[in-house]
């Protein structure tokens, strides 16, 4: 099987899905100048001439003018340009997108996808290096995709083309030039499936983003020591595979989540919460949160590698947890 | 391009609509006096002649965003007062199932993109849809109305910017009713006229009469033509009054009672437009009465419609949020 970094992975499921569906359409900024920040919808122009609309500087503009377009039959595919900046959207984001089908009684779909490079990557400091998850789940209406492999990111932008719903789709900035296998033919992840990326029978840790990778690594020291742990990605924290991770942890009994979001009120929050409330029976130890530090991120990069949980961390966790 | 007259026939449907929204609005007040009209209600009480004046070139596939002070550009839209009244009721039967309200009415079967609790929350919307006419050359046209107050916050500016670089078919209305809520406007912005804000986006200004009917004909017909053959989007400010305060039940200490009075009995866009039509020939006394009649007569039809159909029944709670049911 071929293997292709993220960024081409959702470069070609818009390019594969625009080619089978007129209604979509890309805008954001710098989309076409420069296929945006990290490339992504380079050559669009040139194969769906008129189909991508490069845009001001105005998320508040981006988003509204998106989700007004899917009220009126398209399938807009919004760049914002680094998540942070969907901060200057939010009401866009949180009473317009995520509440029209409720609140007119459902008669309309909101087929829109907003694309939201995340997390730190090249020393980009405070304001371009967030991780907002948690943000968006909590917002009934939205849903949240956060792929770690470019098999998932591929498979996961081609069901969020296909939806009738609204989609926060996370995309790690770091993970862009991840390679991974994904193969040539045709092929779909549907939403709220979880993927057991490694089998284990001692510890769960139930990891996103760029915490899968660490944790698959974490996994691989482990082993050494005769501890078996399981890896699960939920891929969409909304909607939430539920029964992969209470059946993960039913199995383990142990369980670890993580991810880059800072520590109060992320999505590892929300996890353990379930957890502890469905598996309680099940679990021969507390529900232990391995997340970012409660601190805007620093610049200097003695700083900033203090600021996200490591492979080492899980280690050290896993160890904690199974003595 | 000078905007053809409107025929005797449209005149008298522009005329019934008005009604239309006088009377439900009126309605509406004295059912929530009445603890059966829930929530918060904005009525469109003095302003009927810009939604009706600008609906009245509108297609159903054409599109209208709106704000929250709705029913008006709703009824102008040609939406069903039964369905906006079981709506206000919070009943099933209701546009939105009772999960709206009054602030969230939409009819997407008459371009009626919904009413819109956040100030400026339809510039995005409306500039969104004109953007799917374009893309699609589908002919369609977009229109958001929006407030004074509106003008101050980001949306207006954003999405103005990306209705006129794009040259959008959009045409955004203000109606500049001199109030943001309780504030008065020259309190809070320096430039009263919106329409000359428009040259800041290098699209056309226009100004009118927001109480003559014919002139909001006019002027929207222009700026609706313009934008439905490509030159992009027109402001047209509608200089217009609020009758009964920012909500029902508005005390109104921020005016005075002369000030209301003057208005409603000098500048009563209903009473204008009636004058008109009589004048001209067009309705007579006796007509004017049986129309007002038979429009009262359907209003209370609509109550009687409301009140008795059912609450949503507690399944309803989850449904909707997503286009799936949801753990």
């Amino acid at each position: 099987m071929p293997k292709i970094s993220m960024r081409d992975a959702i470069h070609d499921a818009l390019h594969e899905e625009m080619a089978r569906d007129e209604t979509i359409y890309i805008l954001g900024e710098d989309v076409i100048a420069h296929g945006g920040p990290y490339a992504i919808t380079r050559g669009i122009a040139e194969k769906f001439p008129g189909r991508i609309r490069q845009t001001p500087i105005s998320e508040a503009g981006i988003v509204g003018t998106a989700v007004g377009s899917a009220l009126c039959g398209m399938r807009p595919v919004a760049e914002i340009m680094y998540v942070d900046f969907i901060t200057c959207a939010m009401d866009e984001v949180v009473n317009q997108m995520a509440k029209v089908r409720y609140m007119f009684g459902g008669q309309t779909d909101v087929p829109v996808v907003l694309r939201l490079p995340s997390g730190s990557a090249r020393l980009i400091a405070a304001q371009h290096s967030q991780s907002l998850e948690a943000w968006f789940t909590h917002v009934p209406g939205l849903q949240v995709a956060v792929p770690s492999t470019a098999y998932d990111a591929k498979g996961l932008m081609k069901s969020a083309l296909r939806g009738k719903d609204p989609v926060m789709f996370i995309e790690y900035k770091r993970l862009y030039t991840d390679e991974g296998e994904v193969p040539e033919e045709e092929y779909t992840i549907p939403f709220g499936q979880a993927d057991v990326k490694r089998q284990g029978r001692d510890a769960t840790i139930v990891a996103t983003g760029p915490m899968v990778g660490k944790a698959l690594e974490a996994a691989q020291t482990l082993s050494q020591e005769g501890i078996e742990v399981e890896v699960v990605d939920p891929r969409t924290l909304v909607p939430l595979d539920k029964a992969t991770i209470f059946a993960s942890v039913e199995k383990t009994n142990r369980v670890i989540v993580t991810d880059e979001e800072v520590r109060r009120g992320g999505s590892s929050a929300e996890l353990a919460s379930l957890i502890a409330e469905e598996c309680f029976d099940a679990l021969d130890a507390p529900v232990k949160r391995v997340a970012a530090a409660d601190v805007p991120m620093p610049f200097s990069p003695e700083l900033e590698k203090l600021v996200l949980p490591k492979a080492e961390d899980l280690v050290a966790a896993v160890r904690a947890l199974v003595s | 391009m000078p905007v053809e007259a409107p025929s005797a026939e449209k005149l008298i449907d522009m005329y019934t609509r008005m009604w239309r929204i006088r009377l439900f609005e009126e309605q509406a007040e004295y059912q929530s006096s009445q603890g059966k009209v829930l929530g918060a209600l904005h009525t469109y009480i003095g302003e009927e002649a810009v939604g009706v004046g600008v609906c009245a070139h509108l297609h159903d596939t054409d599109y209208i965003t709106s704000t929250h002070r709705g029913h008006g550009h709703c009824i102008a839209k040609g939406a069903d007062i039964q369905r906006m009244m079981a709506e206000l009721f919070g009943r099933s039967t209701g546009y939105c199932k009772g999960k709206g309200g009054s602030m969230h009415i939409a009819d997407f079967k008459v371009g009626m993109l919904g009413a819109n609790g956040i100030v400026a929350g339809g510039f995005g919307l409306a500039t969104g849809a004109g953007l799917a006419a374009q893309l699609r050359g589908s002919g369609q046209v977009a229109v958001c109305f929006f407030g004074d107050g509106a003008a101050n916050r980001g949306p207006f500016h954003e999405n103005i910017n990306i209705g006129a670089v794009w040259k959008l078919p959009v045409v955004y209305v203000c109606e500049n009713n001199g109030y943001a809520q309780w504030t008065a406007q020259k309190d809070v912005t320096l430039v009263t006229d919106i329409s000359t804000m428009a040259s800041a986006y290098g699209i056309p200004g226009v100004q009118v009469d927001g109480m003559d009917a014919l002139a909001v004909y006019e002027a929207a017909g222009e700026a609706i033509e313009q934008a439905r053959c490509g030159a992009g989007p027109t402001l047209v400010e509608c200089k217009t009054y609020r009758f009964h305060g920012h909500n029902f039940g508005d005390p109104q200490q921020y005016r005075t009672r002369e000030e209301i009075a003057e208005w409603m009995e000098n500048n009563d866009s209903i009473k204008r437009l009636g004058a008109y039509l009589k004048d001209q020939g067009i309705l007579t006394e006796a007509q004017d009465e049986a129309l007002q009649k038979q429009v009262a007569d359907d209003i209370l039809e609509a109550v009687r419609f409301a009140e008795s159909s059912p609450y949503p029944t507690p399944d309803e709670l989850h449904k909707d949020v997503y286009s799936y049911d949801i753990a």
